[in-house]
């Protein structure tokens, strides 16, 4: 196989509140030989609240991201779902609207740059599903997780609107009954935890605006998984991960029972079954102490 | 010609009954049906009821997807079922079915319930045109093809309460609008006949109640059997706020308009930067949290931020590419 080779758009959290995310990303990209160029010329997607107030300046902040990806000719892949809606939305917009494109290109020209629509937009998650491959990564795994029950954490914005999201999937993925995560988890050599919270929302967007509403989404979340009879969870997203990793306390106290659980990045989860140094996925960057290691 | 082949296949349906009249608690029936690959949800409803029980309470009408009666929940997710074929459920979820109803706290008698707090946030949002209307005008209001277009899809919805009633918000918030009742308002404050914008507006972005509390988890556009994408037209509400000049400097907008300032000076986000900006004095609050998060590493000080390459150019397109002011 052609070695894998995409252009990683970090999003602003990889480099700020979960370092661990980004070490075991170029971790488990290093394992698996795939070739991750960074876009460091990359600003903030507007993680959904820069569109509340400007929706254009957030098309073509986000054109521009892209278009630094077409300029390696790769597809670019996003770790954090929120990035990941926001880019394949702007995508979606601009290659279904010309007027759309043509003024956006307006501006981008002021800077030299232009959006043409010629590079896909994957999360990684995805990209080592399609392209690699779950029975590649089976073979590669060396520490099976087979003591752990693993509660998936899909997070919103990898699913939904699933015909968005479903634009770059090779095989589609269902909002409802999503299979993707489980069968990282499956693949790792862990048992997948069914529950019903694992496609809702954690309640990050609202955590400033609506505390009540964020902690109570974040405390089901965890307490669903708990039910579930998990020994922890995954999530694909660092911003899911920040609310189930930081935020126990006001997620126990909004639902009224104590709630906590470890919460891996799917990079570290998967990083753990190929047996990654240790210290290469900071797991002692989380608050809630990883103590199965 | 192309031929059609009818496939049938067993499916266990776990049917939600409850009468509010007599039962203390809902319970589960269970029924196993044959279903062939012609049929909707509705129809199972409908031969529950006419082949098994006869007391079996649902609400129906046109059967086309235009009354909104009929939707109800299969296996958690809201449904119009009248419109969602029996095959693709069997896809989704297997042969193993939960019929509930939309709201299983709302529930009167099986899946018929208690929509009130739907009707009552839709009436909250004045859902029709305010105008002054000339008794005797000389010619008819025009609107143009391009005005009109500005309703997209808003103008489509039913009322069929799936979004309302897959909106988290909803669930934990009373007082919260909901999608419906939003995409409703924005169908009516995109309409350029209509002369209460602002007063409107007014009432939209006040906190708890309003478009802020929203947490964009994009369920109500995954759910919407008529594609009116509620979380779209909440986003063009929200860009509504700050074009009319009605957003009032809180949390929430200053949280909205503090991205463009994090950008403009880094590219990136200023993640601490970015709470101070949006809390203010509230930023209290996160103390206990934040200094956790710095022992682990997790802050990084605004000095320590590493910007955008190139940041020039993220710099221009700020300027030059705003289209809103706050």
């Amino acid at each position: 196989m052609e070695k894998l080779k995409y252009a990683l758009f970090t999003g602003c959290t990889a480099k700020q509140s979960t370092p661990e995310q980004m070490m075991s990303t170029m971790a488990v990209a290093d394992k698996l030989g795939i070739e991750l160029v960074e876009l460091t010329e990359a600003s903030c997607c507007g993680a959904s609240h820069l569109q509340d107030y400007d929706d254009f300046l957030s098309l073509v902040l986000n054109a521009r991201n892209i278009a630094y990806a077409e300029k390696h000719s790769l597809t670019m892949v996003t770790i954090c779902n929120t990035c990941q809606l926001n880019t394949a939305m702007t995508k979606h917009r601009l290659d279904n609207n010309a007027d759309l494109k043509a003024k956006v290109n307006e501006k981008l020209a002021e800077v030299g740059l232009e959006y043409k629509g010629t590079s896909q937009v994957t999360h990684f998650l995805y990209a080592i599903i399609d392209d690699f491959g779950l029975d590649k990564i089976k073979e590669m795994v060396v520490t099976p997780l087979s003591q752990f029950n693993i509660a998936p954490f899909y997070g919103c914005h990898n699913i939904r609107p699933s015909e968005l999201q479903n634009e770059t999937h090779k095989s589609a993925e269902n909002a409802y009954r999503p299979t993707s995560l489980d069968d990282l988890i499956i693949a790792c050599g862990g048992a997948n935890v069914d529950y019903e919270e694992k496609t809702k929302c954690c309640g990050f967007h609202a955590e400033l605006q609506a505390p009540h509403t964020a902690s109570t989404l974040t405390g089901k979340a965890i307490a669903g998984a708990m039910d579930g009879n998990a020994d922890w969870m995954v999530t694909p997203c660092p911003l899911c991960h920040l609310k189930l990793d930081t935020q126990t306390a006001h997620a126990s106290e909004a639902i009224g029972r104590e709630v906590s659980l470890p919460v891996l990045h799917m990079q570290q989860m998967l990083g753990l079954a190929l047996g990654c140094p240790q210290e290469s996925l900071g797991l002692k960057h989380h608050l809630t102490k990883v103590d199965f290691v | 010609m192309s031929t059609h082949t009818i496939t049938t296949q067993k499916v266990n349906f776990k049917v939600f009954r409850f009468n509010a009249d007599e039962d203390y608690l809902p319970y589960y029936e269970d029924y196993n049906m044959e279903v062939t690959s012609e049929e909707v949800v509705l129809d199972i409803l409908n031969r529950i009821k006419w082949d098994h029980d006869g007391s079996f309470s649902y609400r129906r009408s046109c059967r086309h997807g235009i009354c909104g009666a009929c939707a109800i929940k299969v296996n958690g997710r809201s449904t119009l079922a009248c419109k969602e074929s029996m095959n693709d459920m069997v896809d989704i979820f297997g042969s193993d079915l939960v019929i509930e109803p939309l709201s299983i706290k709302r529930a009167v008698k099986d899946m018929i319930i208690d929509k009130g707090d739907f009707w009552d946030k839709h009436d909250a949002i004045h859902p029709y045109l305010i105008s002054d209307v000339e008794e005797h005008p000389e010619h008819e209001h025009l609107v143009t093809p391009e005005e009109a277009e500005e309703l997209n899809e808003a103008d489509l919805c039913i009322q069929c309460g799936a979004c309302h009633y897959a909106c988290p918000v909803v669930e934990i918030n009373d007082d919260f609008f909901g999608p419906a009742a939003f995409a409703k308002a924005y169908r009516f404050e995109a309409d350029v006949r209509d002369d209460a914008h602002v007063e409107r507006l007014n009432e939209l972005h006040e906190e708890k109640q309003g478009l802020w509390d929203c947490v964009k988890c994009m369920e109500c556009a995954e759910v919407c059997p008529k594609d009116v994408d509620p979380i779209e037209k909440i986003t063009k509400l929200h860009n509504m706020l700050f074009k009319e000049g009605v957003a009032t400097s809180n949390v929430a907008t200053r949280h909205a308009v503090g991205f463009k300032h994090s950008i403009a000076r880094n590219g990136v986000l200023d993640e601490g930067g970015l709470v101070l900006y949006s809390e203010g004095p509230g930023i209290v609050k996160h103390i206990p949290v934040a200094l956790k998060m710095f022992t682990k590493g997790k802050i990084v000080p605004p000095w320590g931020i590493t910007k955008s390459d190139n940041l020039d150019e993220i710099k221009k397109l700020v300027k030059s590419s705003s289209t809103a002011k706050f």
